[in-house]
């Protein structure tokens, strides 16, 4: 079981990183820290796609000296998609980040708990 | 190749286009724009729906020229046209209905870029609806989360904005599960296409040892797509998100955004997993189970609830769970079931939400229960379709609630597995009665006299203009939801002929 993990250290790698990104974006109070945990969660689905792309002793998928054979290259397509996600990553982060400001310029906090017992007191409906 | 297969990909691009034009546009000219386009829309659905019945069969649109398993694809059959017809009629008619609400909730100058947002969730919508490739479904997933946040915070209280991020803390959940269930599946298949993919999932499927891995994948993935779509227990985002939007957002959400979700965990189920595969894997019953826990949380919580338009968010957290119910019984008859669920609910959820903002404008802008008593007398109109919905909630025959309810039962009694007929036929008993508790004490209190303002008996009806948007869409959503009531079979042969082009 050992020697599997070894063996699958980047897999390991990605889904302790997923779990810790998961747990910090789920469980955290603070609204920076929920961010960056969303942001260690996406980290670790890419290195797990780009883990998955690369195969050892092939190369990068640019034809050199006219070798056209598949099997002398990696796939390209998990990298097309860790791209593509990242994409998506930021544009994420930066909505989020735009509505913590938002959200800290009416409530002077990050705390997420505070600024829902604040937004209590706040009138109740129309 | 007839022109008609064009119109998937046009209704995705002229969204795209559309959302842009509208930044350029003053408010008005906005509304009027995308009221013109999404009509524009609906026409070349109809096509594509007209043209898939006629063939009997579904088409492929290689995006590109690249063919499978290379290129990205789109596909249109039955079940698609139906659905993006669904989305594009309450996107008009919660434009039609909520621009009186648009108005007063957010200033002028802001008022086209709220349009341009409904319109890039067109697309995504679309997108979603259309596409084969799980990627694809992915991104407009993401662009979905992120369109849904912008037509939510636009109501700048403080409330919208921490229920803002409050859906999309969940959404990015949601979405971060969703996208590791992909990897996973791709990892397993080699394949992001939804057919070469199910055929690659079915030779896995083979061997029983790999069933843990799939269920493992499949698993990540409904999850996220749980959280998004408000699954029990994941619906505890939905009161607020709902509740404190603009009513056109509320719509909006609660009726397409949601489905949007369930349309791409069907497609994933039917068309990039199977059925087989499926009913092989714990996935199914672990739905089931939740689903009928969220058909009772929910109406308890709706019971619970102080305000109308908290009521009716916990009323969806109940439907949704309807939908997981028939999906978890895992027969073609359960899908059935569940995708017209998808049509019931929509179409009379939309209508609630639309409605209830009229009988708290009639009661002192307050959507408390209290001061809702009598608005049902001070405005007529708006009584009148929230009692629509209602009783269609409630499972009164003639409405589409009732044939929902009764083609669960009837998938149920087609399963012949005794157990799951019990449960199925008390959840439906229980879910009703409590459904019932909470709609018709509503309906009494609005028609109830009203101490408080001493206001009693009918006003006479008058026309107003500001009003024309919300008479037109509570007629248009009240005659669907009469139609799917008194002719759910037709419906309901039409999703069986698009589960068929699934398979």
């Amino acid at each position: 079981m050992i020697a599997g993990f070894v063996e699958h250290y980047e897999e390991m790698a990605a889904v302790i990183l997923f779990a810790v990104g998961f747990s910090t974006l789920l469980f955290h109070k603070n609204l920076i820290r929920k961010l960056i945990g969303m942001n260690i969660m996406d980290t670790g689905t890419f290195l797990l796609l780009a883990s998955m792309g690369y195969i050892r002793g092939r190369k990068a998928p640019i034809i050199e000296n006219g070798v056209q054979e598949v099997s002398a290259y990696i796939n390209p397509i998990p990298a097309g998609l860790v791209l593509t996600g990242i994409v998506v990553s930021v544009s994420v982060t930066a909505v989020m980040l735009s509505l913590s400001v938002r959200l800290y310029r009416r409530y002077h906090t990050l705390d997420l708990d505070r600024i829902y017992i604040l937004s209590r007191h706040e009138e109740e409906d129309r | 190749m007839s022109m008609i297969w064009n119109f998937p990909l046009f209704t995705v691009v002229l969204s795209l286009f559309s959302g842009v034009l509208c930044m350029m546009l003053p408010g008005r000219a906005a509304r009027n724009y995308t009221i013109a386009y999404e009509s524009v829309l609906i026409g070349l659905v109809s096509c594509v729906l007209g043209y898939t019945l006629r063939t009997g069969q579904e088409f492929t649109y290689p995006m590109g020229e690249f063919p499978a398993p290379w290129g990205n694809e789109i596909r249109a059959g039955v079940l698609e046209s139906m659905i993006a017809l669904l989305f594009l009629v309450i996107l008009l008619c919660s434009i039609l209905a909520g621009y009186h609400f648009i108005r007063k909730d957010m200033d002028e100058s802001k008022q086209n870029l709220y349009f341009s947002l409904l319109n890039l969730m067109t697309a995504a919508l679309m997108a979603m609806t259309w596409t084969n490739d799980i990627f694809t479904g992915y991104v407009f997933l993401e662009i979905l989360t992120l369109t849904s946040c912008g037509i939510l915070i636009v109501r700048e209280i403080g409330r919208t904005t921490l229920a803002a991020v409050r859906y999309m803390i969940m959404n990015l959940l949601g979405s971060g599960m969703f996208l590791m269930g992909v990897v996973l599946l791709y990892d397993l298949s080699g394949h992001l296409l939804m057919v070469p993919m199910r055929q690659s999932i079915a030779s896995l499927a083979s061997d029983p040892s790999s069933i843990p891995a799939i269920s493992l994948a499949v698993g990540i993935l409904t999850i996220g797509l749980g959280i998004k779509s408000g699954m029990f227990p994941f619906h505890f985002w939905m009161p607020d998100t709902y509740g404190w939007a603009t009513p056109a957002s509320g719509s909006v959400l609660s009726a397409i955004v949601s489905k949007g979700y369930l349309l791409l965990l069907f497609k994933v189920y039917v068309r990039a997993i199977g059925i087989h595969v499926l009913q092989q894997t714990p996935i199914l019953k672990i739905l089931f189970v939740l689903g009928i826990c969220g058909m009772i949380v929910g109406s308890v919580s709706a019971i619970r609830a102080s305000a109308i338009n908290r009521m009716i968010a916990f009323s969806s957290a109940a439907q949704i769970g309807y939908i997981y119910m028939g999906i978890g019984l895992g027969t073609t008859a359960g899908f059935e079931a569940a995708l017209f669920q998808v049509f019931a609910h929509a179409v009379t959820k939309s209508l609630l939400f639309l409605t209830t903002p009229y009988l708290a404008e009639a009661s002192g802008e307050s959507l408390k229960f209290s001061a809702l008593q009598g608005s049902g007398h001070r405005d007529p109109l708006a009584g009148l379709f929230f009692s629509v919905g209602a009783l269609s909630m409630i499972g009164i025959p003639v409405f589409a609630g009732f044939s929902a309810k009764l083609m669960f039962a009837q998938a149920a009694v087609m399963t012949e597995r005794s157990w799951e007929i019990l449960v199925v036929m008390s959840a439906l008993a229980v879910s009703c009665t409590l459904n019932a508790l909470y709609f018709i004490r509503t309906m009494i209190r609005i028609y109830s006299e009203s101490d408080v303002t001493g206001k009693r008996g009918f006003r006479r009806l008058k026309f107003d203009r500001s009003r024309a948007g919300h008479i037109v869409a509570g007629c248009l959503l009240t005659a669907v939801n009469v139609f799917l009531g008194l002719y759910s079979w037709r419906i309901s042969d039409l999703i069986y002929r698009g589960l068929g082009m699934y398979l």
